[in-house]
């Protein structure tokens, strides 16, 4: 088949259609895998969910992982920070290795290793409590501050991170439920900043947002691209194509196709990416 | 004859049922018609019409026949022969010729009254056929007239529809009426009683002895109906109870929630439950012969006087049984947070004491306060326990050892035995009555509110 007689991918889409947000640039990173997925199974009870994952996220990097619904990117991304120990029916096997040294180790601290990896969840779900409140929760469970001026800063920062310091600073005590979608979200974002983690985890972060707080979001994953590791899941091929240096293609469990952006929307290797990126199926 | 009367009515209305549903049906089997509602519809409608106004006026009739039949036989006797009789005595002629129409007659009853007890049962008699009489013709109306209305176009579906309404709106307001009656009884006789006695004594006055002599012969103290130390008593068990009840309760409702295996949840939970299910009775015999003797006991050996039915037995006893409310509330407060609030928590690294205790406690907070309020109403109320645990003198201390009075125990002892409406003793009851309600309703109203505002946040 040659490359005229395709439809136009959803890369080619999201180019014409991205005069809004910044075309994400090729490569930025450091070259260094931040996270290294080595025959990653996952059970929920009797029902296999990942069969042998195997995927290097690297380091300042935007690593997006895209499928069908239920096809495990999910259950993957949640294997990067153990949330999966809070379902009980859920067992992981293989390794997970951050910096030299398996996440699933016995002698690790899920605590820590949550702190260092971030997370931030499909629906908005800040605490029922002050903004303030919400990004000072983390940096107070772990004792990153010695007082008060502290914990100050490391609010504002992050919140200047998460862009969200300019709308929020003067209602730093008011609830953060009474926020927007979008500006929950970048609540969240900045609570999960303000623990200082070296990865962040977006499940699905804009699948609950309206397209121009989804563009926002999208802008602040670019700038968070230089200081921290992304693994995002997204629905969205487009957001996909935009926002990601890689791009993970799962289906049914299994991980068919990993590599650039631009080569898996323009050029998979996958008779499966291809059908999925030009919407034969999922 | 009522019963007779009803089950005749009863049938008619089947009648109705039957007749109107085979007209439908038998409309509706013509080809090209086509009927406004279901022919089950029509039925209903007939039956409901023949029935209902039928069964109503049976219910007055039988409401008001006696009270109409005494009137009528009263005025047979002369005028200047009951001139002279109080209400008391009327009644007991009443009573006389009531019993004789019944065939028991006591000694040689004047011929008077002989005469106005034979009209007594020749009325009775005239006056059940014309029950059933007036009764079948009412529901026969009913039915011819609700008949003659339908036809192919008749809306039975919409007047079917309103009736139920109205039915529910009637009974919903005799509810309400119920509850306006028992609140308006309790302030016109409370207001009987602070015309007796000045409301500030009851308020303020520090001694409660409401013994007062009823007869004048009697030996009994002067009275004093000052109802604080009976209030304070109150207040010191509900607080023992909620002291008791709401570590316990919450601590279990924290475990149920958040750390139990859901085995293990499926089968404690259900058995803390049925605590809140053991009769009030059953726990006051629990209070009296374990826990009171043992807490004497226990005092005695460490050298200490605890009375027999000392506030902490009784309050100790009232905790266990309020545990169940607060612990099943705030599992139910504590499990309605949503779940993305502790993922959230534990993406941060929280661990789940923390997440519980940061996050999740905060977010249920409301609905748990709610709860304890429910529970501090409930243990204010809360009758039987005490009664048969608490002391019965109303002493002014907070000491748990000693014995303290409540209020329901108090009203309780008020109208137990030989009652008189109008003496201050009684009607204490009343006043007393009135501020327990007031005290509940004034929680429980606070407690909902708490709760509603919760339940704002999540939906």
């Amino acid at each position: 088949m040659s490359s005229e007689s395709i439809e136009p991918t959803a890369f080619e889409q999201a180019k014409d259609s991205s005069k809004v947000t910044v075309q994400a640039s090729p490569s930025a990173g450091t070259g260094k895998a931040k996270m290294k997925g080595r025959k990653v199974t996952v059970f929920y009870g009797e029902k296999q969910a990942l069969f042998d994952v195997d995927i290097d996220i690297m380091e300042n990097e935007v690593t997006a992982l895209i499928g069908p619904s239920g096809c495990g990117k999910s259950t993957f991304l949640r294997c990067l920070n153990r949330m999966n120990d809070v379902v009980d029916i859920c067992r992981v096997h293989g390794e997970i290795i951050m910096d030299g040294k398996d996440i699933y180790d016995r002698d690790v601290d899920v605590v820590h290793l949550r702190a260092r990896v971030g997370m931030v969840f499909q629906k908005p779900n800040p605490f029922p409590k002050s903004i303030y409140e919400n990004v000072a929760y983390g940096p107070r469970i772990h004792g990153l501050t010695r007082n008060k001026s502290e914990l100050d800063e490391i609010v504002e920062t992050s919140l200047q991170k998460a862009g969200l310091w300019n709308e929020a600073k003067d209602r730093l005590n008011q609830p953060g439920t009474g926020l927007s979608g979008g500006q929950q979200q970048r609540l969240c974002i900045a609570r999960a900043i303000a623990v200082a983690p070296e990865v962040i985890l977006m499940d699905e972060p804009c699948s609950a947002l309206d397209p121009i707080a989804t563009a926002k979001i999208e802008d602040l994953i670019h700038e968070l691209r230089e200081n921290y590791t992304i693994a995002i899941v997204t629905h969205s091929m487009q957001q996909a194509a935009r926002v990601s240096q890689k791009t993970a293609f799962f289906h049914l469990g299994n991980l068919v196709e990993y590599g650039e952006t631009e080569q898996i929307f323009t050029n998979p290797k996958e008779e499966r990416t291809q059908g999925y990126i030009t919407g034969r199926f999922g | 004859m009522f019963g007779t009367t009803a089950l005749a009515i009863l049938v008619l209305a089947i009648v109705g049922f039957i007749l109107a549903r085979g007209f439908a049906t038998s409309r509706a089997a013509v080809d090209g018609t086509k009927l406004n509602s279901l022919p089950s519809y029509y039925g209903t409608y007939v039956a409901l019409w023949t029935g209902v106004p039928a069964l109503l006026l049976i219910l007055l009739w039988s409401a008001l026949q006696e009270k109409v039949l005494n009137t009528i036989v009263m005025g047979t006797f002369p005028d200047e022969m009951l001139a002279g009789m109080g209400t008391g005595q009327l009644q007991l002629l009443l009573s006389e010729i009531r019993s004789i129409a019944g065939g028991r007659i006591f000694g040689e009853p004047a011929p008077e009254v002989l005469r106005a007890a034979e009209m007594l049962i020749t009325m009775q008699n005239s006056a059940d056929y014309a029950m059933i009489v007036v009764g079948c013709a009412a529901a026969v109306l009913g039915l011819v007239f609700t008949r003659s209305q339908l036809s192919n176009d008749f809306r039975a579906r919409t007047r079917v529809e309103s009736f139920v309404k109205v039915a529910m709106i009637l009974c919903s307001i005799f509810a309400i009426l119920v509850t306006v009656g028992i609140v308006f009884s309790l302030l016109f006789e409370s207001y009987r009683f602070f015309q007796m006695v000045p409301w500030y004594e009851f308020f303020f006055g520090l001694s409660w002895e409401p013994q007062i002599p009823m007869r004048d012969d009697q030996v009994a103290g002067a009275g004093a109906f000052g109802a604080v130390p009976v209030f304070l008593g109150t207040i010191v068990v509900a607080t023992i109870a909620m002291l008791f009840a709401t570590p316990i309760g919450l601590l279990s409702a924290i475990y149920m929630a958040e750390y139990a295996t859901p085995k293990f949840r499926d089968i404690v939970k259900p058995i803390l439950e049925i605590l809140a299910g053991i009769p009030t009775v059953v726990y006051g015999f629990f209070a009296v012969l374990t826990v009171a003797p043992a807490l004497r006991q226990m005092g005695a050996s460490i050298g200490m006087d605890v009375a027999a039915n000392s506030a902490l037995a009784a309050g100790g006893v009232m905790g266990i049984m309020i545990i169940p409310f607060i612990s099943s509330l705030s599992d139910d407060a504590l499990r309605a947070v949503p779940h993305s609030m502790r993922e959230g928590s534990y993406g941060l690294g929280a661990t789940k004491a923390e997440t519980i205790t940061a996050v999740l406690f905060p977010a249920a907070l409301p609905g748990i306060v709610g709860g304890i309020l429910l529970a501090v109403s409930r243990a204010i109320g809360e009758t039987m326990i005490v009664v048969m645990a608490a002391g019965l003198i109303a002493s002014l201390t907070v000491n748990p050892f000693s014995a303290v009075t409540t209020v329901t125990v108090q009203i309780v002892t008020l109208l137990i035995g030989d009652t008189e409406f109008d003496s201050p003793k009684t009607l204490a009851a009343f006043a007393l009555g009135l501020v327990l309600f007031v005290a509940t309703l004034c929680l429980n109203v606070l407690a909902l509110r708490i709760v509603q505002k919760y339940r704002e946040k999540y939906d």
